[in-house]
């Protein structure tokens, strides 16, 4: 299915290839560059490319294209999904997917990459088992193998392979046990000039850090299962028992792992955490334009909005921009026009409030579209579509675990409209 | 060649010795093979390493080995070492060993002689006691690219196949297809192999043996048949990337093995099904003989359902796919929520499920126009995302949703985005067409576009309302006096070309106005573009056809300028022009019928989809993404008419002993994971049934994984209730009673085996069974819970007593489906009357936001912020003689009319036979303006049909009457509106608000005060309460406790102004409005749902 591999950084450069059946010259990567080079914007290259004897498929994460090909028929979400579990399981071996980190553990991504492929079909993309047969490079542990001539590969396969739970190891053992969830949910919304909602959904995930020992099999509720509309699993949830009784029932993997996805029914209005006040005006035959901007919490649930970034990709006629915030601070790029302003945390007391003046090329006529402003938010301890976990419960195991949940909203896509 | 020089001053693990080396490599343009001519500078550094190489250190050897690695990463070419990288294959240290097969797997092919030497090796650990050093020695030797070595391959695969370990079968697997591409001639070997791997039973082995049966021999699809069900019964279980091969798989051999099940006369097994237990049916014989869905295909589909939950995009894609090209058309909707779902992966992910809905909404708009919003576009997406959201979006434009569509497109007009912009256009293009209500309107807007600023905004517009006006030039003259005016400022040639096509073909509308613009063409014609040229030239022949006075000299001067111009095609053309019009003795007959030629009516150009045809391919493929045939495409073939024989897929049943190639692992390690090994045999044997409760775990037996389908009889007994088996038993005989009626030819085979024949019958009864629960949704309507009580079985009943909580989620899903359904692929027969006079004033407005400078009025209608999915009885199927009709609200904007409320009427057909003619009667009883729907011809028994109709009930809750007219009957029926439903959303701002608010005092203002529920008291509560009832528009306030909401009256246009101000624990609700009946009415409900605590 996937013939070869090859990753591009953001200049433009091959810098690493790998391939699973006869080799493919590079040169199959200029149909890319030519791609990339009619694109205005990196995002814009197709992912699909096709060429006269192959077809290439590219995903861009971390301002590297992992641009793989393909010489016949194959689902392409197939070979995008597993180009993303490859970005996925680099992040976390080395705790950054970077063109440095890649290049300096050239050996290990080459062991990884030989054992997630073979002839193109992918063999082991489980985290753990992955790890057994390859550990994560550490500095201690490269110490240790210096000195003791031990190897960084495992010998023996892995137990997740061939188990009926592959996600997990056996033998795993902590002397404190913990399980910690984390609700995490984000607004996606549009909202209009005149500050009312055109589209608004919520969605969520729970990610979940287990730290137990053995076997344990855990099953989690809700107070509120009726508000999940559409939900994708972990596959080590059985399905059958939330389709059933809505409790999650399932034995985790070792380690962090995203339990759930969901997504609240959009039958159910959305609160909106944060109203903006805008005013944005460019004057006709001036070369000056007006920008003010507030902000304002609106239905927080009595919770403090924190983490408030606000970014707004300014018309292309915009030169500079002479602003005055009232709290936190602002950068305005005049190569890529991309105003940010970091807020903090909003005051209900004192607004915080951005307002100065924009200067404009001269001569050049007055934008024809006001910029769309993206707001990032953070609210702790709220789950904004009042989601909320009844209990966890652990069978299977004597100990007694530390059991933990957080709840936290944030913004998604979130866009003011002006 | 893209030069690393920039890398390498950073990047330098190699060390000194390389560094000129590399700078070297990087002038040649062709990597690894051809740099033969570096050679000598190579060898330096190779020698060093080679020494590493033979030096008696691991360690000295890891380290060369690992940076040959980083040199082969970097394309570059290590492959003389060869000899001494072979040389330690053998090596004890399993990462050096592992490095030197990366090596060889890389060189293997361009060193052959070399590489043979490292063969017994490998034959050795071929025999190695450690399963993982089996596997990856087959690995490498199968990924040797050696012709001589395919004898000894072949061996070692079929050695492998039988393996007690799966992992190694599973590599054999693999191995199967690396051999196929080295030697085709291997075939008739290896697919003996695939066909004893196939009847696997590890769930590792699966999805890699068919992978290698798709590879080698898909066309073998007898192979297939024994192993169906089996497959179809892992599949939950198959690690992911396997689950995707085998659906598409499975999606193949199902349209091969099963009649179609979208038959028009389709009935589902549940009437057959009941034909036995109730003898009361209603239904009459039926002559044709009905559809059962043959219990195979209701397996595969019922197996892949569960798969629409999956972290996995590409196994969700694949089962939608599946479900597309497999299920019936009602089953269908359950595959919207998880496409839409994908849709917050990565872009790439966007892409590919965007492109797939693009085609699906074509041919089924209901399925995803509740979810439209989630196709609006946002700044940030990317321009081939927000193209394709556009798409959709013009996908599922209807009459009713269009007044938003626009709205959201007339955004987009303004985007920064020139190309996104350009398509949006198009798209209000498509609309135009689609739609011919909104024609003029969309029209109106792209004429105020035309004085945009941007030149390709501009142009787009003029392509779109050459286009548009073709399809009705004649009220159009004055769009085109205008856009002449425009003419002189456009710059852009396909534009100017545009303008000058129109002039030509409607001169004879603009008289006066088509000599002048030629006029100006002839002074400018030499600087034009080629297009423009052209166009003049033609513009000159038709008006010298029609007003030969004016404009002989003209086009006499023109045609001149065209035959002596640089460009062939423009003399060509005006030699060819000339000798049509100008009548002289040579030209002859033809000229006579100059007129005829050049004047010819032209057909309209259909505006459509670039998605149209994109259904030829299966969907969720390589092929279908690049809309041409990819390398290795297997098309889906067509369902056959007859279904092919079903007793191949009976398997004989095996005595439910271990395996010959049992996991030794999970033997050996019986104390944890087989606790999961039982609890996950459990969830599989829920599966199975799906209708039964029981919850008892300890029953199931080990080998049901592995033996399921033997299995699940004596399972099943033990595991449901007394009563529950004593009635599926009964089931269970009358099925096979039934079976054996139908297949007598089956018989003998059947009662050797009569384990499986039960299997089979028991999946087949409870398909009938839940198709029928699916049905009876589809039948019945609004009153849902009590309407599918009488409508199905026993079973069914039964069912929803044993299952509260499924049953209840069931009902809700089906809720759903049912709305859904309605709009399904039957769009409203539109095409309907009257022209410019339905015009809505408030559509006229919203395209008038499409100039630049918009006068912004202070009461902008917006939408609707809630629009309820309940629908409403208008006549009941019992009285209706077969026919039943629901409305619902759909609160937008009468296309109408701008004072009548919007309706959505869905009637179906529950009779047995088609109904003809249905519509409204001309005679209206209590007088209110009816926009009736226009009469559907044909109603086919058991299908249903949406149409939106429009009512003036001219601000009062009288209800309107009036006569649903068959070809037969005539049936009275009353809309009855809630007064919520006769108000628009407006919004204002909140300074608006207060000041209109304070006109309306005194008798104009009513007010009451309640006690809140404290579960009411949240402002998302209050909200929702408040939208639900009627149909307003939330105006953002700054005060926490009060909230203020907007509306207008329908008909009068009158400002109704709700606000709630809470004062814990009461609340006073203000309603400010001139129709004072209907504030207090209005107030009256608000207060019930208020204070109402039920959600």
């Amino acid at each position: 299915m996937i013939h070869s591999l090859f990753l591009v950084n953001a200049s433009g450069d091959i810098f690493l290839e790998k391939h699973w059946k006869s080799v493919v010259s590079r040169s199959v990567c200029d149909y890319f560059f030519e791609a990339l080079e009619r694109a205005t914007e990196p995002e814009n290259v197709p992912p699909v490319i096709s060429t006269p004897h192959h077809y290439l498929i590219n995903v861009l994460r971390h301002r590297i294209y992992f641009v793989a090909v393909i010489q016949s028929e194959v689902p392409p979400l197939f070979v995008i999904e597993f180009l993303h579990r490859v970005v996925d399981t680099f992040q976390d071996y080395f705790g950054v997917c970077t063109e440095a980190a890649i290049k300096d553990n050239v050996v290990v991504v080459y062991e990884l990459l030989e054992e997630m492929l073979d002839n193109g079909f992918p063999l082991a993309t489980e985290s753990n088992i992955l790890k057994e047969l390859i550990k994560p490079p550490t500095i201690l542990r490269t110490v240790v193998n210096t000195i003791t001539g031990s190897t960084n590969v495992g010998e023996q396969l892995p137990t997740g392979q061939l188990s009926v739970v592959p996600w997990r190891r056996t033998g795993v053992k902590y002397t404190n046990n913990e399980a910690y969830f984390d609700v995490i949910e984000e607004i996606d919304a549009i909202i209009d000039k005149s500050g009312s909602t055109i589209t608004a959904e919520i969605q969520g995930v729970i990610d979940a850090c287990v730290k137990l020992t053995g076997m344990p099999d855990l099953t989690l509720s809700f107070m509120n299962p009726r508000l999940l509309d559409d939900v994708s699993f972990h596959p080590c949830v059985r399905f059958k028992r939330w389709e059933a009784e809505r409790i999650l029932s399932f034995i985790p993997p070792d380690g962090n792992f995203r339990l759930l996805s969901y997504h609240v029914s959009s039958q159910n209005l959305v609160a909106i955490p944060v109203y903006v006040k805008h005013n944005i005006s460019f004057r006709e035959g001036s070369s000056q334009g007006r920008f003010e901007l507030t902000l304002g919490p609106k239905q927080t649930m009595g919770k403090a909005v924190e983490s408030v970034l606000v970014s707004s990709q300014l018309p292309r006629g915009v030169l500079n921009a002479n602003l005055n915030p009232s709290q936190g601070t602002y950068t305005f790029d005049p190569v890529t026009k991309l105003l940010s302003w970091d807020v903090g945390k909003i005051n209900p007391q004192k607004l915080p409030s951005l307002k100065g003046s924009m200067s404009l090329q001269a001569g050049a006529s007055k934008p024809d579209e006001n910029p769309t402003i993206n707001i990032q938010l953070k609210i702790q301890q709220l789950a904004i579509s009042g989601l909320k976990v009844n209990r966890l419960d652990m069978y299977g195991e004597k100990y007694k675990p530390f059991k933990g949940i957080k709840y936290m909203t944030k913004a998604g896509k979130f866009q003011v409209r002006t | 060649m893209f030069g690393m020089s920039t890398n390498n001053v950073s990047y330098n693990e190699q060390g000194s010795l390389e560094s000129g080396v590399d700078a070297a490599h990087e002038n040649s343009s062709i990597p690894a093979s051809v740099s033969g001519g570096l050679f000598s500078a190579d060898y330096k550094k190779n020698e060093d390493l080679k020494e590493m190489l033979e030096s008696n250190k691991d360690s000295q050897k890891l380290e060369a080995m690992k940076r040959i690695v980083g040199l082969i990463a970097k394309g570059k070419n290590a492959s003389e070492l060869f000899p001494a990288v072979v040389k330690n294959v053998a090596s004890k240290n399993i990462e050096l060993k592992k490095l030197v097969y990366v090596y060889l797997v890389r060189y293997a092919e361009e060193q052959q002689d070399l590489a043979l030497l490292s063969i017994s090796t490998f034959q050795r650990a071929l025999k190695d006691p450690n399963q993982l050093i089996r596997a990856s020695a087959l690995r490498v030797l199968s990924s040797i690219r050696v012709p001589i070595i395919v004898p000894i391959m072949m061996l070692s695969i079929k050695e492998a196949s039988t393996d007690l370990s799966p992992y190694v079968r599973k590599t054999a697997a693999h191995a199967i297809q690396k051999l196929y591409s080295l030697d085709p001639d291997q075939k008739e070997h290896l697919i003996e192999v695939i066909e004893k791997l196939l009847k696997d039973k590890s769930t590792l082995v699966a999805g890699s043996v068919v992978m290698a049966f798709e590879e080698v021999c898909p066309e073998r699809i007898d192979l297939i048949h024994k192993n169906y069900r089996k497959l179809c019964n892992l599949l939950v279980d198959v690690e992911e990337w396997g689950q995707v091969v085998i659906i598409h798989m499975l999606t193949r051999y199902a349209r091969t093995q099963f009649v179609s099940p979208w038959r028009e006369d389709a009935v589902f097994d549940e009437n057959s099904e009941k034909a036995f237990y109730d003898s009361e049916e209603e239904r009459k014989v039926e002559q044709v003989k009905p559809y059962i869905m043959d219990p195979d295909h209701r397996l595969l589909l019922r197996n892949t359902k569960p798969l629409f939950q999956s972290r996995n995009t590409a196994v969700v894609m694949a089962v939608s796919q599946l479900y597309w090209h497999l299920a019936p058309k009602h089953e269908l909707n359950i595959i919207t929520k998880s496409l839409v779902r994908l849709l917050r992966s990565h872009r790439e992910v966007q892409f590919i499920v965007l492109q797939n809905i693009a085609t699906m909404s074509i041919q089924r708009k209901g399925m995803f126009e509740p979810f439209m919003k989630s196709f609006y576009v946002r700044s940030t997406d990317a321009t081939h995302i927000k193209i394709l959201k556009l798409e959709i979006l013009t996908n599922l434009a209807n009459e009713a949703n269009i007044s938003t569509i626009l709205r959201e497109f007339q955004t987009y007009v303004k985007s920064q985005d020139k190309a996104f912009a350009a398509a949006t256009i198009q798209a209000i293009g498509r609309c135009a067409t689609d739609i011919s209500e909104v024609t003029d309107t969309c029209l109106n807007g792209l004429v105020l576009l035309l004085s945009n600023r941007d030149e390709t905004v501009v142009a787009e517009s003029v392509v779109v309302i050459k286009k548009l006006l073709q399809t009705q030039p004649s009220q159009h003259s004055d769009i085109i006096k205008h856009m002449a005016k425009l003419f002189d400022n456009i710059t852009v040639s396909m534009a100017r070309a545009s303008i000058l096509w129109l002039m030509g073909e409607y001169c004879e509308h603009v008289p006066k106005i088509a000599p002048d613009v030629l006029r100006k063409m002839a002074k400018t014609f030499t600087s034009e573009e080629d297009i423009v040229k052209l166009q003049t030239v033609n513009l000159a022949a038709k008006l010298y056809l029609t007003n030969s006075k004016q404009t002989k000299l003209l086009t006499q001067y023109i045609l001149n300028l065209g035959k002596y111009d640089q460009n062939y095609d423009i003399r060509d053309r005006t030699r060819f022009i000339r000798q049509l019009i100008v009548p002289n003795e040579k030209s002859g007959a033809l000229s006579k019928y100059a007129r005829r030629i050049l004047m010819a009516p032209k057909p309209a150009p259909v505006l459509q989809s670039a998605f149209k045809d994109r259904d030829r391919f299966q969907l969720g493929t390589l092929s279908h993404t690049l809309n041409s045939q990819a390398i290795g495409y297997l098309e889906l073939s067509d369902w056959p008419a007859v279904a092919p024989d079903q007793s191949v897929r009976i398997v004989e049943v095996v005595e439910p002993v271990k395996e010959t190639g049992a996991p030794v692992h999970g033997k050996s390690k019986p104390g944890k994971s087989s606790e999961k090994f039982y609890s996950d045999s459990e969830e599989e044997e829920e599966e199975e049934e799906e209708g039964s409760s029981s919850e008892d775990s300890s029953s199931s037996s080990e080998e049901s994984e592995s033996e399921s389908e033997s299995e699940e009889n004596s399972d099943d007994s033990n595991k449901s209730s007394s009563s529950q088996s004593d009635s599926e038993k009964k089931k269970k005989t009358l099925k096979n009673k039934k079976l054996q009626q139908q297949k007598p030819d089956g018989k003998d085979r059947k009662q050797k085996n009569g384990n499986a024949v039960k299997g089979q019958s028991r999946s087949e009864s409870e398909s009938a069974s839940e198709s029928s629960s699916s049905e009876s949704s589809s039948e019945s309507g609004s009153e849902l819970d009590s309407d599918s009580d009488s409508d199905s079985g026993t079973d069914q009943k039964k069912n929803t007593r044993s299952k509260p909580v499924q049953s209840t989620l069931v009902t809700k899903v089906e809720k759903k489906e049912v709305s859904l359904l309605d709009l399904d692929d039957f769009s409203p027969a539109a095409v309907p009357s009257p022209k410019s006079s339905i015009l809505s004033p408030s559509l006229l407005s919203d395209l008038q936001g499409l100039s630049i400078s918009p006068t912004q009025s202070a009461l902008q209608a917006s939408s609707p912020v809630f629009v309820p999915e309940t629908s409403h009885e208008l006549l009941h199927r019992m009285t209706g003689k077969g026919l039943s009709a629901q409305y619902h609200f759909t609160r937008q904007p009468c296309i109408y009319g701008n004072s009548m409320v919007s309706l959505q009427l869905t009637l179906s057909n529950g009779s047995d036979q088609a109904l003809e003619n249905i519509h409204i009667s001309e005679k209206s009883s209590t007088g209110q303006n009816i926009h009736r729907f226009n009469a559907i011809e044909r109603l086919e028994p058991q299908a249903s049909v949406t149409v939106s109709m429009g009512v003036d009930f001219n601000d009062s809750t009288q209800a309107a009457n009036f006569q649903l007219c068959t070809k037969e009957d005539e049936f009275s029926v009353s809309i009855q509106p809630a007064v919520g439903e006769l108000l628009l959303p407006i919004t204002v701002s909140e300074a608006d608000f207060s000041k209109e608010q304070g006109k309306l005092l005194g008798m104009n203002e009513s007010s009451a005060t309640i006690t809140m529920t404290p579960e009411n008291v949240s402002s998302q509560s209050v909200n929702r309460k408040v939208v639900s009832v009627a149909n307003l528009g939330v105006i953002p306030s700054s005060q926490e406790n009060i909230h203020r909401f907007a509306g207008k009256t329908v008909s009068s246009g009158c400002l109704v102004l709700v606000s709630v101000a809470l004062k814990d624990p009461d609340a006073v609700i203000t309603i400010n409005t001139e129709r004072t009946v209907m504030g207090s009415m209005l107030l009256r409900q608000l207060k019930t749902a208020l204070t109402n605590s039920d959600p």
